[in-house]
């Protein structure tokens, strides 16, 4: 079954083409990864996904499908008055403490870390509390942006076996920007390749052979001669 | 000292109702817009005073205009608010001293709360009463909004419509404050309370407690030493606020190598 379907898909800022003709689909329970370099679109496509970037072409999510979204980056004040509970309790009446404390279960924070303080807690420990904000609510897809470096690879890890857990467990579907591709061969289903275009699409295995990721990275000028043509 | 209580009720709702939404203000980090908001009232209250009508009607009128300006130059346009806040909202005041007799320029820049009557003053503490239930009842979703758009989005959160309504209890309160701070230091009504709060507050809860906790000690310590003195008491009122913003600034310094804030 089918939980997103998007076609033709454009995104412009200024003139300049972000997005361009981009089609793809996502299949309900499978980890879709989203990669590509630096300024291919990646974070467009995922906010155009969640309704906050205008666009030309069509973005349909099935009826009913609940969406939870991880941001890449907070600009957040170290001294933001605002405690990690209260965070979680910006959700609305959903937030209950019980809900609260299985959902920190979930991402592996201890219990403690509710009376910290929001903008001083560490990066990487914000990244998990953003995943568990996201998925208290519920959400049948999670919509999940890597941050590029903030994050040690050991804590990186340990979201990711998070979010397969999540996903074996709840059917969860995920679609993550990753700039990992050890992380796409061992957690993603389906790959789409990104540089504005769509470069391939499919099962990792498939369609990541050496002269693919040598596009899609630019290796040969193959990405720089393509941006001439616009 | 008759009829001395009237005022200082007033001036703490007011105050309490101005440091309420200026918590959201700092959060936002738009302090400027408060600021600028205050000066635009001033052409509306001159333009009231020259036809003879309430220059609370006019202050509102202006403001309403201008709150829908900012939000659709925020929404529709390229453009810095900043920039257009500095030059047309600066222009506004200009003009309105302008325009604006000698005596009640005076009154619209500086305040005077005092000599509200009976039927003023109800008016105003309702309204304030309206603004704070208002405020109280979208909080949580003010918050996220100012912490993160995305996230608000997320959850089927309307931003725009959620900073449209923000912006109009704004311009109400900035319309119920000048009367008593007056234009000039309106913005300080909105802003130091709050300022100070976030000063020496971690939780959300003790930030906006704080911030009403200062701005309505502030006012009504300030109305009273202003009769005592027979001083304005906008003025004072920002000199109190003043003293409390430091004295925030200095536990927060002491209590910094404490906590051992990192990054």
């Amino acid at each position: 079954m089918k939980v997103l379907t998007v076609k033709n898909l454009n995104i412009e800022f200024g003139g300049a083409k972000v997005i361009e003709d981009l089609s793809f689909d996502v299949e309900k329970g499978e980890v879709l990864a989203v990669i590509g370099p630096i300024g291919a679109g990646k974070t467009v496509l995922i906010k155009s996904l969640i309704g906050l970037i205008p666009h030309r072409g069509e973005i349909a999510w099935s009826p009913g499908i609940k969406t939870g979204y991880v941001p890449q980056r907070m600009d957040i004040e170290t001294d933001v008055p605002l405690t990690v509970r209260e965070f979680f309790r910006l959700r609305g009446a959903e937030a209950t403490d019980k809900k609260i404390a299985e959902t920190l279960a979930f991402v592996q924070l201890d219990h403690e870390i509710l009376r910290k303080g929001f903008g001083e807690i560490s990066v990487g420990q914000r990244q998990r509390v953003l995943v568990a904000w996201a998925v208290l609510g519920s959400p049948d897809v999670l919509i999940f942006d890597e941050p590029t470096a903030d994050i040690d690879i050991a804590g990186q890890e340990s979201i990711y076996k998070m979010l397969y857990h999540l996903q074996k467990n709840i059917g969860l579907t995920v679609i993550l920007v990753s700039h990992d591709l050890n992380v796409v061969y061992r957690h993603a289903q389906t790959v789409l390749c990104l540089n504005r275009k769509n470069l391939c699409f499919g099962a990792p295995k498939e369609v990541l052979s050496s002269e693919q990721l040598l596009a899609l990275y630019g290796g040969e000028g193959a990405f720089f001669d393509h941006r001439h043509e616009t | 000292m008759e009829n001395i209580l009237l005022p200082m009720i007033v001036a703490a709702f007011v105050a309490a109702s101005a440091s309420l939404l200026g918590s959201f203000a700092i959060l936002k980090r738009m302090a400027l817009v408060g600021d600028a908001l205050s000066h635009v009232a001033l052409p509306g209250m001159a333009l009231a005073l020259l036809f003879q009508f309430n220059p609370f009607i006019g202050a509102i009128a202006f403001l309403f205009v201008t709150v829908v300006g900012i939000w659709i130059i925020e929404y529709r346009s390229s453009l810095s608010l900043d920039t257009i806040v500095g030059v047309f909202f600066t222009a506004s005041l200009a003009a309105g001293a302008l325009v604006m007799p000698e005596h009640d320029l005076i009154e619209a820049l500086f305040g005077n709360i005092t000599d509200l009557t009976v039927a003023e003053s109800v008016f105003s503490i309702t309204l304030s009463v309206l603004l704070i239930v208002l405020i109280l009842s979208i909080y949580k979703k003010l918050t996220l909004n100012m912490v993160s758009e995305e996230m608000a989005q997320s959850i089927g959160i309307r931003n725009k419509r959620l900073e449209f309504i923000y912006l109009l209890a704004f311009a109400l309160a900035v319309a119920l404050g000048i009367r008593f701070v007056g234009a000039l230091l309106m913005g300080s009504l909105v802003i130091i309370p709050a300022a100070s709060a976030k000063n020496i507050a971690r939780s959300l809860r003790s930030f906006m407690t704080g911030s009403v906790v200062f701005g309505v000690a502030a006012a009504s310590i300030g109305i009273y030493i202003s009769r005592l003195y027979a001083m304005t008491p906008g003025p004072i009122f920002i000199m109190i606020s003043s003293g409390i913003f430091i004295t925030t600034l200095i536990i927060r310094q002491l209590r910094k190598p404490l906590s051992g804030r990192a990054s």
